[in-house]
């Protein structure tokens, strides 16, 4: 029986913490820690909720501009505010290029190595790397030319001895699958993808400024002007002739890179269909309002709540049944650790009482993270993009089905197969596809709208304190790339009173709650193989198919009662 | 850097690089830092070590902004930079390796490089309560950044929070957040602040490092000056509007759509530097003003807290409307673009005379646990 550490988790967002516990080469029990600690909600008390956003934004600067919507979602529910339909579009727009761009990136750059050796590449036959490349897709970059200098690329960085960031990578180990000529192709997309995200990401700078940390989001609406005459405008014909060409070539992209690329992979680590499941419960908010935010059964991705991995069911969600327990986390509650608080009513009293740094193991039979536990109805929930593909596919969503059901058939699999690690895997390429496709449609609505004279983006009744209530509180919501977000806010005085954030690697990444309930990545590790202790490849498998973004996890409420006191201090 | 310099064209091909891409970019780089066309030849010189200069990328209290804006770069690219310019040894967000083998990487190079490596750092180190609020691998941020930084040939503050604390050490500043410079006082920093950085800027600060063998000239924040020497009120292509009095004064409005001055929606520009108008994001993109919101002076010292609220106008500008104030907020006495580039371009020969007064307040707002 040995305990293994993997600290820090690379490739994610964020600092992560796993320890396991291996016996028989396999793992016996989980324990997931976030060991980073910022307390930005609290940093928001006092400040003017019309720019709330723009600090919450930094909550996380890889998934950016997702804590941006949500937070003027938050702050719009509260004070009543409807935005205009080219808002609502801007907004659909640039939240769907967040989630294909941040799919992507995880795919190549996050995940890839997981699963492709980067050193075996080198043994790759290039002119059998052009034929596998095109037996599975048009891409028209798939020439042995092609492959031999990217091989030639690898080579000149393996010789140098300067491995440079593949240097530590656990090359040879025994649970790598792919043929030399699959490393090879995956080694050149890598490097493909590379540039694509810096390209396709040009549609946030046009309507955000800069990427990351977009500046273009207004409670009431979007900063982008829209004018169909005005070359100094925002959106103009110019611009959407722009936005139209990116968007298109992303749908190539994903169609003919990443989609092959991920079924080509599955198809040499079948056995990872059946590991990783996990708590067998997801939930999705729904996002991408087709009409008003109000109205969720109008949302291009649906809400609901799978239990127990049964698809003949969708349960609905209603955000009051969400809380959270700090039993397990370094933080005190007033009504002691069995208590669990709604985000309303939610305090957050950090007290480390974890080992003293420089530290070998935690204590991981009392508190050993600064993750709170989200619960709904008292049970963990996966979010993130296979919680959305089966609550739409569960919903009977027609694109999402079919797309799905086409998917399982090339992969001869059972839909069953999508509770597991490549389900997750799986389940994000096809969102991706699926967004690609949508994004055009929203563009070219836009465009409509802009021709047809409509040029509002804003709405001011609200944007002057004065016309303010004295006490409002709200709910904003979003489905972010990693999953279900929502911030609350509470205005006292034409100041945030109450700020509190509950997000997707909260759900997935927190610790056991006041039942010693575990989370979804620690349930997800149970049973998961380990070939060899020392390299554990396979942690890093499960752990990155949720995509973890630690930095978005930890948050901080409502201090009534330590951290309130140093702020006066 | 330890190094035997070997014919040019040899190292690159070696590295898969074409001679023609390599001096494209090495003029790219000289335009960038403001240097005379000559100095291409010693860019060259730098780059074409047989043994690549190593770099590690250290993330501490970040949202990883910018590891995620060094990711857009283009010029070089981050595949060339990785592969081909620089060994890029440990940057937790990209790297192969994970845990023990990740943390045996930075330690490697700090052993086996000492005093040759440069160490980039992003996001706030945490000092209240012993460090607990920030640890990887069991140990502290401050004692990671004082390990890796104190056996560095350079540091680099990438982003606002590694430079000031940026937005984690904004009031009350709950974990005791401060930035490189401070929290290791025995080195110096060279600052690239911003939220996030600019990667166009960080590049050119590598590049004049690894071919002079010192840094780029700097101003009382240890920012390079070629980056935040100039007001961006007077690089700002909205500029002329807010010379003749035309304003944005309600979001949407004909003034908004017609690119009129944001000045009045709370823009900041008047009082902030940076090159943010010149060099822009994403390959030249855009920047936030030209996309139809004002500046929030995210390239300013403490400007979470100096800087905010944001959307209350500027109380202190002088005399909006009249061409002739202008010069007493600009170092540059026009508000053409064009003249203020070229004025840029002369301070910068003259790299180490010029420390121009910049118009940024420099109060330094009370930390309520900066102790």
């Amino acid at each position: 029986m040995a305990r293994i550490v993997v600290d820090p988790v690379t490739r994610i967002e964020g600092h992560l913490r796993i320890e396991a516990q291996v016996e028989g080469g396999m793992i016996s029990d989980a324990w997931s820690s976030g060991t980073m600690f910022r307390g930005i909600e609290l940093i928001l008390r006092g400040r003017d909720p019309r720019e709330a956003w723009i600090w919450a934004q930094r909550i996380c600067g890889v998934c950016t501009m997702v804590h941006a919507l949500a937070s003027v979602n938050a702050v719009e529910d509260a004070l009543g505010i409807e935005v205009p339909e080219n808002a609502r579009l801007v907004r659909n727009i640039i939240a769907s290029t967040q989630t294909i761009q941040d799919h992507v990136v995880h795919f190549y750059h996050l995940h890839a190595l997981d699963w492709v050796d980067v050193v075996s590449a080198l043994k790759a036959d290039p002119a059998k790397t052009s034929q596998l490349a095109q037996s599975i897709s048009d891409w028209p970059m798939s020439s042995a030319k092609y492959f031999k200098g990217v091989q030639d690329r690898v080579a000149a960085l393996v010789a140098s001895k300067q491995l440079s960031l593949f240097g530590a990578g656990y090359w040879g180990h025994p649970a790598y699958h792919l043929p030399p000529e699959a490393n090879l192709m995956a080694v050149a997309h890598y490097l493909e993808a590379l540039t694509f995200q810096k390209e396709f990401i040009r549609i946030h700078a046009v309507l955000g400024g800069k990427n990351p940390h977009l500046q273009t989001f207004l409670v009431g609406g979007m900063a982008t002007s829209i004018d169909p005459n005005e070359p100094n405008a925002t959106i103009n014909p110019e611009r959407i002739d722009f936005l139209l060409e990116v968007a298109k070539s992303a749908g190539d992209f994903v169609s003919q890179v990443y989609i092959p690329d991920v079924l080509a992979v599955a198809g040499f680590y079948r056995d990872w269909f059946g590991l990783g499941s996990g708590v067998g419960n997801y939930m999705s908010y729904g996002g991408y309002p087709q009409g008003s935010i109000k109205d969720p059964a109008d949302f291009f991705l649906p809400r609901g709540i799978i239990l127990n991995r049964d698809l003949s069911k969708v349960h609905p969600v209603d955000p009051a049944n969400v809380t959270e327990y700090v039993a397990r986390s370094w933080y005190d509650y007033s009504g002691g650790d069995q208590v669990a608080k709604h985000p309303y009513e939610g305090e957050t009293n950090p007290k480390y009482s974890g080992p003293t740094p420089p530290y070998d193991f935690l204590q991981v039979d009392q508190k050993y993270s600064w993750l709170k536990a989200p619960r709904y109805q008292d049970q963990s929930m996966e979010v993130g993009p296979l919680a959305r593909m089966l609550v739409a596919y569960a919903s009977g969503q027609q694109d999402v089905k079919a797309l799905v059901d086409a998917t399982l058939a090339k992969l001869k699999a059972p839909a069953t197969a999508l509770f597991s690690t490549l389900g997750r895997v799986a389940a994000r390429a096809l969102e991706t596809q699926l967004l690609a496709s949508r994004l055009v449609g929203w563009i070219e609505e836009l465009r409509d709208n802009m021709a047809s004279g409509n040029v509002r983006i804003h709405n001011g009744e609200k944007w002057d304190p004065s016309t303010w209530p004295d006490t409002a509180r709200g709910f904003g919501f979003f489905e972010a790339p990693r999953g279900s977000l929502g911030h609350w806010v509470e205005i006292e005085d034409k100041a945030i009173k109450n700020y509190q954030a509950v997000v997707p690697s909260t759900w997935n990444a927190g610790p056991r709650d006041a039942h010693g309930q575990r989370g979804p990545y620690e349930a997800a590790l149970l049973k998961t193989p380990v070939a060899d202790p020392e390299r554990p490849l396979e942690i890093l498998r499960t752990v990155h198919s949720f995509d973890p973004c630690l930095a978005c996890a930890v948050h901080v409420v409502d201090a009534t009662g330590q951290l309130k006191a140093r702020a006066k201090a | 850097m330890k190094s035997s310099r070997h014919a040019l064209p040899a190292a690159l091909q070696a590295r898969g690089v074409s001679r023609r891409e390599f001096v494209k970019f090495c003029e790219l780089m000289v335009a960038t830092l403001a240097l005379p066309p000559r100095y291409v030849s010693a860019v060259e010189k730098a780059f074409s070590q047989t043994t690549r200069p190593v770099l590690v990328w250290l993330e501490f209290q970040d949202c990883a902004g910018n590891t995620e804006s060094m990711l857009r770069t283009s010029n070089p690219t981050v595949a060339e930079f990785v592969l081909e310019l620089l060994s890029w040894e440990y940057h937790e967000t990209i790297m192969a390796g994970a845990g023990k083998q990740a943390e045996e990487a930075l330690e490697r190079v700090v052993r086996e490089n000492k005093g040759q490596y440069i160490a980039v750092v992003e996001g706030a180190i945490p000092t209240a309560d012993g460090g607990v609020y920030c640890t990887i691998a069991g140990k502290t941020a401050l004692d990671i950044a004082t390990h890796v930084c104190t056996n560095a040939a350079a540091s680099i503050a990438v982003g606002a929070c590694a430079w000031d604390g940026g937005l984690v050490r904004a009031n009350p500043n709950p974990t005791g957040a401060v930035g490189l410079q401070e929290a290791v006082p025995s080195i110096k920093v060279v600052n690239l602040g911003g939220c996030p950085h600019n990667p166009a800027n960080t590049a050119a600060v590598l590049t004049h490092y690894l071919t002079f063998h010192e840094m780029p000239a700097l101003d009382q924040y240890n920012r390079p000056l070629f980056a935040y020497g100039n007001i961006i009120h007077d690089q700002c292509e909205r500029r002329a509007h807010y010379d003749a009095g035309r304003f944005v004064e309600e979001w949407g409005d004909e003034g908004h759509r017609k690119g009129y001055c944001l000045y009045k929606m709370g823009c900041k520009g008047p009082e902030a530097t940076y090159n943010c108008p010149t060099v822009r994001w994403n390959d030249g993109t855009s920047w936030p003003v030209k996309s139809g919101h004002g500046c929030i002076a995210c390239a300013s010292h403490r400007f979470w807290d100096t800087k905010s609220p944001f959307y209350k106008r500027l109380p202190s500008v002088p005399g909006f409307g009249v061409d002739v104030t202008a010069a007493e907020i600009g170092w540059v006495g026009t508000g053409v673009v064009a003249a203020a580039m070229v004025a840029q371009v002369a301070g910068n020969f003259v790299r180490d005379r010029i420390r121009p007064k910049t118009a940024e307040k420099t109060d330094e707002p009370k930390d309520s646990r900066g102790d």
